[in-house]
């Protein structure tokens, strides 16, 4: 329990873990957690060595820079290698490897890369570059994309021409289905996403439960909030129930942001398909500008190579993202492929589970195995 | 990127492009606050910051734990700050 110690309320959440270890009882249970937050805190905090062995946590595809395909990563070095074009990314994007390398290495060769914090800065940039044409690389779930939406809507009222966005904004639900789908993988039930949630609620999830017979708790961010809804978990399951509820309702009202939701309507559309890492092309679950906004749509008015490139053979991202496997098992991990020099894109953004993991998770795993070998 | 941060709001800045000043872990930045709109937002309030925008209200309890979970974060916590300070966003 020396995990438990450093969490805000030690008593219940030692009360916690007694109630589901009671619960669990001799089944095994497998929960995913779709969101890369979650599995941040996961491994931040030993929450898989306090958990009983009945329970087991997978990690599921909720990292935005972690979906991303390489192709999508070469078409983004390609824009930026453009003449005259000033191209800007979120700092998370910069070292995801390409084909040919990351931004940071096309910014060493000489292309102007520039790392904001947020779209409007990227708009900021392009009011002050007007002979420049400034792209944002926009990637994230529904958590980021009304901003990217926001400031497509501010750029047409203020008729700054020179902004374009390099959309790969991507949506929750159908990569959720496509596990579902995936023979790979018997789960017991989801821990539901946090903050993508404060935008689309949690009435999307509804069809996890009534399609699919598992039950989906939205959980939020601490230790105490993991363990409460994988108790809320468990109690479904025991009672017979199965549907959909909210542990983080301090956070995620059930309708989402409705003001958000419009605007995304508003400027974006479904795209046919979209490739993810690892789980392959899934129709319906990314976003593009719609006609209207094609003047400020790179790829509309820039040639993007739009070549699909595979992911190198050593690594297994798309395991990893889809909870087939964890982070260690994977060959290249913490040899060839470290948050230093990454190979694949789960060992590059925080949120990854392979950053996680060699970050937190493998000392905690290591202090374990010692402690119980004692 | 994906991660909220809390901040409260301690000025309203300019109402058509809703903007509004934010004190973010001892930083004042400025935010945009139109996506809440259907809010009301009152000076004092607690909102989760991400890339620049308030995303969703939040109480004050909330929003010491969540700064309290973030800071546990390290290095990931560490850069979001940085970005967040080194960022021009609509100053207006």
């Amino acid at each position: 329990m020396r995990f438990v110690d450093e969490y805000r309320d030690p008593a219940a959440a030692r009360g916690l873990i007694g109630a589901i270890t009671e619960l669990a009882g001799d089944r095994h249970h497998k929960f995913m957690e779709v969101c890369g937050g979650h599995t941040h805190t996961i491994y931040r905090h030993g929450i898989e060595h306090v958990l009983p062995s009945t329970v087991e946590l997978v990690h599921g595809p909720g990292c935005p820079v972690c979906v991303i395909p390489m192709g999508r990563v070469d078409d983004g070095i390609a824009l930026a290698e453009t003449p005259g074009v000033i191209f800007t990314s979120f700092g998370d994007m910069m070292r995801v490897p390409g084909s040919k390398g990351s931004l940071l290495e096309a910014k060493a060769r000489g292309a102007d890369v520039r790392f904001v914090y947020s779209p409007l800065d990227a708009l900021r940039i392009a009011r002050d570059n007007p002979d420049r044409t400034v792209v944002f690389f926009a990637v994230g779930f529904e958590t980021t994309a009304p901003s990217t939406a926001v400031t497509l809507l501010k750029a047409r009222a203020d008729g700054v021409t020179n902004f374009r966005v390099f959309c790969n904004h991507v949506t929750i639900v159908p990569p959720i289905k496509a596990i579902l789908e995936s023979p790979d993988l018997r789960l017991d039930g989801f821990l539901g996403p946090g903050h993508v949630s404060t935008v689309v609620g949690n009435r999307p999830y509804r069809f996890v439960p009534e399609v699919y017979g598992k039950p989906l708790v939205t959980a939020g961010f601490e230790p105490l909030d993991i363990l409460q809804a994988i108790h809320m978990l468990l109690l479904q399951l025991r009672d017979g129930r199965c549907e959909v509820e909210n542990q983080y309702s301090r956070v995620v009202a059930d309708d989402g942001n409705q003001r958000a939701l419009e605007i995304l309507a508003q400027v974006f559309e479904l795209r046919p398909h979209f490739e993810w890492r690892g789980l392959g092309f899934i129709s319906q679950s990314a976003l593009k500008l719609r006609p209207e906004f094609a003047a400020w749509d790179a790829e509309v008015t820039f040639d993007v190579p739009g070549v699909r490139v595979a992911d190198p053979k050593a690594c297994q991202c798309g395991e990893v993202l889809k909870g087939v496997i964890k982070p260690w098992e994977c060959k290249v991990f913490g040899t060839a492929c470290t948050p230093e020099t990454p190979i694949g894109t789960c060992m590059v953004s925080s949120e990854g589970a392979c950053a996680a993991y060699y970050n937190f998770g493998r000392l905690h795993r290591e202090v374990s195995v010692t402690l119980n070998a004692r | 990127m994906c991660l909220g941060i809390p901040g409260q709001v301690v000025e309203f800045l300019d109402e058509h492009e809703h903007l509004a000043r934010a004190d973010v872990a001892g930083v004042k930045r400025v935010i945009n606050v139109g996506l809440l709109e259907d809010e009301a937002l009152q000076l004092g309030d607690w909102v989760l910051i991400h890339v620049g925008f308030a995303m969703s209200k939040i109480d004050e309890a909330e929003a010491s734990r969540a700064l309290e979970g973030l800071q546990l974060m390290g290095r990931a916590f560490d850069d979001e700050m940085a970005a967040l300070q080194a960022s021009p966003v609509a100053e207006p």
